[in-house]
Formats: structure tokens, C-alpha cells, sequence
């Protein structure tokens, strides 16, 4: 048990370490771009959240893959724990992909932004998933349902991408041109800090989290047997 | 050969009971109809064909969820599921036999929509009907799946469309590009690799689903 | 500062605010669970007694 103490706490102190080093760099040391100027620097955490989230769904599949594979119960929390840090990363990439759109292009959401779309389909997806849960009752039934649900989730990542990049053809979007941004190696290695930043910030919640669920259930286990 | 005659026989079981209930199919034209007329009303008069090609397409994903979530509600109001699954047959013949079913039942209302599409609307081309075969065996492959899933719940009709929508999105998009753009073999081709991985996927993780 | 400059402070904001709001929550969470465990021990305890 130690053992896991331990990583918690240098999960955490890794993580408050990279995010403030990650916004430090961000804001002040990164070289200003030369079209967009300070604007630009969201993109270092806009990029890295979206990332995280994807992250999250990714670690949330195998969990639920582990546990239709082997059918060990632990492996529904930790599914569930991940799809749930998932969508709070997903929400912050809408938000803050929201607040991008509006310094370039003066509007609060666009559908040509296709990275946006996804993650809106993703959400709707996700959320979905909370009230899958909430309606069935807890056990080894919830669990399977959840299991396969989040195997479809990554399944539709990709699907999606593609089918938004062809809607385009017929969508018609207002096509807002903006240059691709030309990273210089300072501006990647940024974006590198702030990208394991926000990895090392799942990490640390996840663990957190999970820790908080498992003694959720082991009091919920020691009422019944007290009871 | 066993695990077919087994989807057969379910398959048989399903349609059997349906003639002789006769309450969701009658229940699906009459609403694709009416959703096809009311979508007359909801467009301005001078509505390009994309337009109308995606209401027709709206109109035909809440028709199949419609007749989705009457797919298990037989097994259910009778507990016939548990005894399915007892049944010495593959768990994943009860999905291919529950979606050929409801791939009938999508054929059916779409004989019926498509003529009154091209009278309300406009002219129905090859694209359409070919996106329109691929569309439906993705949306009885999902939505099999994710029926049985709102029917294990307490929601069951309120769960069924929101897990159903999010999935169908590339499904809506492929069939309203074949429809509208020139060249359709991509959005054609796009529509069969959608029904590949998901088809795949359901019947793969459907014993999962209905397990207890 | 401009305004590009205060939507860009504003989204590195609310990355800030959501994780401080998160932990606002974990630590009602873990308030409830100090109180589950003294009712439980208050529980095993009287348990015992008996």
C-alpha cells in the first residue's frame, strides 16, 4: 500500500512541477509568433488538453478491454475513472478550443474548426455514458455495458475524424484561413513541457480519484459486513 | 452450419411474431410518412436538395429508432431473453438474428418512404437507394447492440437515442454525401468501412451485453 | 493588455479554475468519507461491547 502512496505523491509533485513550469514557459519564455502573435500562445494548452483527453478515452478502452478480457472488477473503476477525467479534459477542450476560435476568427464556435466538431461528438458520446451507468444498476452487468461502450467510444475517434472531414464537402463551411503554425524548436520544446504537463495532471487525478473510489467501496463493503 | 440455422430460426421467430402483432411495422410507415410531411413544412420554399436529403435522412434514423426500441421489448415484457440466453446457441447469433430482423423491418419502411420522398420532394437517384442498403445494416448493427443495452436499464426508451445519435453521426454523413456530391463512391465507401468496423464490433462484444 | 491577450489569461484561467474547483470537491468527498469511518468504528466498536 506504501507503494502506491508513493507514487501518488510524486505523481502529483511531477505534475505541479510540469504545469507551472509548462505556463511559465508558455507565457513568457516561448518566442511570440510571427503572424498571430500573443494570441498564439493558447494553442499550448488547447493542444495538450485535447491530447489528454484523447489520452483518457484511450486508457479508459484498454481498462474496459482488461476487464471483458479477464472479468477482474477492478477494472470497471479504473475504465470509469478514466472516461470521467476524460470528458473534464473534453469540457476543457471545448472551452478553451471555444476561446481559440474567438481570438481568430471573433466567433464562439465554428464547425470548419474539425478538431472542435469531433470533440463535440466525443462529448455527446461520453455523456452518454454517464447516463448509461446511472441507469443500471451497479455490478458485474453495469460494468460489462460500460466496458463495451468505451470500446465503441475509440472505435468512433477515428470514424468520426474521417466522416467530418467529408462532411466538409457538402457542409459548405465558412473556410477561415490560418497558417499552420510553423513551430521553431523553442515552441516545440514548449509545447513538449506543456504536453507532459497535462499528462502528468490525468496521471496524478486519475490516481487520485481512483484511491477516493476504492475507499468508497471498501467502507460501502465494511458497513454491509458491520450492518 | 448449426450457429446459422440457429440466427434462421430467431431471425424466423422475430417476423413471425411481428405479422402476426402487426404493431411496430404499421407503426414505422405511418411515421415516416408523417415526418416526411412535416418536414415539408419546416423548409423554406426555395430549400436546396441537400436540404431535404437530410431531413429524409433524420426522418429515416428516428424511424429505425422507432422500430429499435420495440426490438427487445418482446423478450423483455416476457423474460424470454434470459431464457435465450440459457439456449445452447453463440450469445452473437441472437444479435445477427435480432438485426436481420431489423433490417427487414428498415427495408419495409424505406419501400414506403422513398416513393413518398420523391412525390413530396424530389427525384430519388441510385446514390440514394445504395447509401440508403449500406446505411441500414450499420444502424441494425449498432443498433441492436445498444438496444439490448437500454433494455437492461431502468431508462430503456429515453437511453436508446442518446447512446443511439452520437454513433450514427458518420452514418448521416455518408449517406447525405452520396446523395448530394458528385462523385459518391467515397462517402459509398465510407458507409461500408463504418459497417465493417462496427458490425465487427457489435457482434464481437454482444455476449457481453445480455451476459448477467 | 489587449484583447487577445485577456481571452489567451482567460483560458489558461479556467484550466486553474476547474482544477481548483476539483479539488474544492475531492475534499468534500473526503470529508464524507471521514465521517463514514467514524460511524463505522463507532459501529465496530459497539460491536464489540456486545
Amino acid at each position: 500500500m506504501s507503494l502506491r502512496n508513493n507514487r501518488a505523491v510524486l505523481l502529483a509533485a511531477a505534475a505541479s512541477v510540469l504545469v507551472v513550469a509548462g505556463f511559465a514557459l508558455a507565457l513568457f519564455w516561448a518566442p511570440e509568433d510571427a503572424d498571430q502573435g500573443f494570441s498564439q500562445r493558447i494553442f499550448y494548452i488547447h493542444v495538450p488538453i485535447a491530447l489528454t483527453a484523447y489520452a483518457c478515452f484511450g486508457w479508459g478502452a484498454w481498462k474496459a478491454l482488461r476487464l471483458l478480457w479477464t472479468r477482474e472488477p477492478r477494472y470497471d473503476l479504473e475504465s470509469y475513472t478514466a472516461v470521467h477525467m476524460g470528458v473534464i479534459f473534453g469540457i476543457l477542450t471545448l472551452v478553451t478550443g471555444s476561446i481559440w476560435a474567438k481570438i481568430s476568427w471573433g466567433v464562439w464556435w465554428t464547425w470548419s474548426e474539425r478538431q472542435l466538431t469531433l470533440f463535440l461528438v466525443l462529448f455527446l458520446f461520453y455523456c452518454a455514458y454517464f447516463m448509461l451507468r446511472f441507469s443500471v444498476e451497479a455490478g458485474p452487468r453495469r460494468a460489462n455495458l460500460s466496458a463495451v461502450y468505451a470500446l465503441f467510444g475509440v472505435a468512433l475517434i477515428p470514424v468520426s475524424f474521417l466522416a467530418i472531414r467529408l462532411a466538409e464537402n457538402f457542409i459548405h463551411p465558412v473556410v477561415f484561413t490560418r497558417d499552420g503554425p510553423q513551430m521553431s524548436g523553442s515552441m516545440f520544446f514548449v509545447f513538449c513541457v506543456c504536453l507532459a504537463a497535462m499528462l502528468a495532471l490525468f496521471a496524478s487525478l486519475y490516481t487520485n480519484e481512483l484511491a477516493g473510489k476504492r475507499i468508497d467501496a471498501r467502507l460501502r463493503e465494511l458497513r454491509e459486513a458491520l450492518e | 452450419m448449426t450457429y446459422f440455422a440457429d440466427v434462421a430460426a430467431l431471425a424466423r421467430k422475430d417476423i413471425l411474431l411481428e405479422l402476426r402483432s402487426r404493431d411496430t411495422l404499421p407503426a414505422m410507415l405511418l411515421f415516416v410518412v408523417s415526418a416526411l410531411v412535416v418536414f415539408h413544412f419546416s423548409l423554406p420554399s426555395d430549400a436546396s436538395a441537400t436540404a431535404s436529403t437530410g431531413l429524409l435522412w433524420i426522418a429515416l434514423l428516428f424511424t429505425a429508432l422507432l422500430g429499435l426500441g420495440r426490438a427487445f421489448s418482446a423478450e423483455r415484457e416476457q423474460r424470454v431473453l434470459d431464457g435465450l440466453v440459457l439456449a445452447p446457441c453463440d450469445r452473437s447469433a441472437i444479435w445477427l438474428a435480432k438485426s436481420l430482423g431489423v433490417l427487414a423491418f428498415l427495408g419495409v419502411a424505406e419501400a414506403v418512404a422513398l416513393p413518398a420522398y420523391a412525390l413530396f420532394f424530389g427525384p430519388v437517384g441510385w446514390e440514394l437507394v445504395a447509401a440508403i442498403v449500406l446505411a441500414d445494416i450499420g444502424l441494425a448493427a449498432v443498433g441492436t447492440l445498444l438496444a439490448a443495452m437500454a433494455a437492461a436499464s431502468r431508462a430503456r426508451e429515453l437511453l436508446l437515442p442518446l447512446l443511439f445519435l452520437p454513433l450514427v453521426i458518420p452514418v448521416v454523413v455518408g449517406g447525405v454525401g452520396a446523395t448530394v456530391v458528385e462523385d459518391p463512391g467515397r462517402y459509398l465507401g465510407f458507409l461500408a468501412l463504418y459497417d465493417l468496423i462496427f458490425a465487427i464490433l457489435s457482434w464481437a462484444s454482444f455476449e457481453y451485453v445480455v451476459a448477467e | 493588455m489587449t484583447t487577445s491577450e485577456k481571452y489567451v489569461t482567460g483560458a489558461y484561467l479556467v484550466v486553474l479554475a476547474v482544477v481548483l474547483v476539483y479539488i474544492v470537491l475531492y475534499s468534500l468527498k473526503l470529508a464524507r468519507l471521514e465521517r463514514e469511518v467514524a460511524e463505522l468504528t463507532e459501529l465496530a466498536q459497539r460491536r464489540k461491547a456486545a
